[in-house]
């Protein structure tokens, strides 16, 4: 469907933003790559009265990797993440999960900071950012602030972000070099949202044991979860073929998702179980970077 | 809102309400009906155009985003006469039936030719999953596309 009416501006500095979406009083909406915002204003979900775009704001583009770990700016596109050299060793499980997220085309558009906001529970990146305790910088009428992807989704396509306040970066912490990690969704049809899909990562000690063990689950609850059950069941332990068995049975049992035209509440509950047991064999046949 | 931007090679400045997006801007004020729009939300490919190099959905942008692009659509594929290889490769293969998809196709494989000449089965097949085609199965486009390379790859060297 056409779009409906609505006014836009292209501000050239984030305060300038900030202004615009505070006179908006929650009716304006920031404007990334669009490849969110716009199928949902097409489908009327959504019908803010100014779009304020922030293409012409300078130093949202940039991926920063330090010692400290990966800064990424809000505007970095898909395509970006999946070009960069250095995240492949910086944080590989981000371009690892990138490279599911829908099609070609959108890559080439759609950004980091747009998809965080937009919050769709079937989406890579928050799923992937709640793994790893990614920190979200923002930046609003009261000033900068940093939320915790932990923090930040309280629904489906629902935030805490305030009505003036812009994703300005994401910042991940530092990837230790014993990490071991994979993604795995399922969609019918490659690029689709998924039916559900996991990220997962653990540190390996001097025994071989998983320290840290993250496993967060996408397209199943009304935000991206960690799986706190699955990872107790791994926490210090080999994760030879028993202890994938066993986090795969917990990850199952744990989760509670909705039914819907595209699968049943049980297919899910075992696609979860499934997904998380792929991920873990596959991260414990990485060798040590 | 007035846009200024340049459509295959040429500047154009155009009028248009900003929730224009760039496919009915190019259709309905450039006349370039070349460029087809299916679903408008982004999931059929066939408005598939080309930004500062980048294959795009022109139906999830907005035409005053386009302002200072330079856009390619399946018009400014073609020289002045007759077809591109790529374009000639499709008929080659019988690559389009119904024809609904084919811009989009074309512009979407040109991006991807254009960048990763050496672009194997598997790759293409992945990028144009993001572009529905109801006839041909697919199996003559692919074969189409993997014809074409040959014409990337002598234009743009071995980069893969």
């Amino acid at each position: 469907m056409k779009l409906p009416q609505f006014d836009y501006q292209a501000p050239t500095s984030l305060i300038e933003a900030v202004a615009l979406l505070m006179a908006g009083k929650g009716d304006a909406r920031p404007l990334s790559g669009g490849q969110s915002i716009l199928p949902v204003m097409a489908f009327r979900l959504a019908e803010p009265s100014l779009l304020v775009d922030l293409r012409n704001i300078p130093d949202l583009r940039a991926i920063e990797v330090s010692a400290a770990g990966v800064r990424i700016g809000a505007m970095v596109r898909w395509r970006d993440i999946l070009d960069n050299a250095q995240l492949k060793d910086a944080l590989p499980l981000l371009p690892e999960a990138v490279d599911h997220v829908a099609h070609y085309q959108v890559r080439n558009r759609g950004t980091i900071g747009g998809s965080l906001a937009h919050a769709d529970p079937a989406s890579e990146m928050p799923a992937v950012a709640l793994a790893l305790d990614a920190v979200i910088e923002v930046v609003g009428a009261k000033g900068a602030r940093d939320i915790a992807a932990a923090d930040l989704f309280t629904g489906s396509l629902s935030t805490s972000l305030s009505h003036d306040e812009i994703i300005v970066a994401v910042r991940f912490p530092a990837w230790p070099a014993t990490r071991r990690y994979a993604f795995e969704e399922f969609a019918r049809r490659r690029g689709d949202f998924a039916l559900a899909g996991v990220a997962t990562c653990y540190d390996v000690d001097a025994q071989g044991h998983a320290k840290n063990v993250r496993v967060s689950a996408l397209s199943i609850a009304d935000t991206p979860i960690r799986l706190k059950a699955a990872e107790a069941a791994i926490e210090g332990r080999a994760i030879d073929a028993d202890a994938i068995k066993a986090a795969s049975a917990a990850a199952s049992a744990e989760v509670d998702p909705a039914g819907d035209i595209h699968a049943s509440a049980r297919y899910r509950k075992a696609l979860v179980g499934t997904l998380l047991g792929r991920a873990l064999t596959r991260a414990a046949a990485r060798t040590a970077r | 809102m007035t846009v200024r931007f340049e459509v295959n090679g040429k500047a154009v400045s155009v009028d248009v309400s900003a929730r224009t997006t760039l496919a009915d801007c190019l259709r309905h004020e450039l006349h370039l009906t070349g460029t087809h729009v299916g679903c408008e939300h982004g999931v059929c490919g066939a408005c598939t155009i080309i930004v500062n190099g980048d294959a795009v959905r022109s139906c999830l942008m907005l035409a005053v985003q386009a302002n200072g692009a330079k856009v390619t659509t399946v018009e400014g594929l073609s020289p002045e006469e007759g077809l591109s290889p790529l374009q000639t490769a499709f008929k080659t293969h019988h690559a389009l039936q119904c024809g609904f998809c084919t811009p989009g196709m074309l512009t979407t494989i040109h991006a991807l030719l254009s960048e990763e000449p050496n672009a194997d089965e598997d790759r293409i097949r992945d990028v144009i999953s993001g572009n529905l085609c109801r006839c041909t199965g697919y199996i003559t486009i692919v074969e189409a596309a993997m014809d074409a390379r040959a014409s990337y790859q002598h234009s743009r060297g071995d980069k893969e």
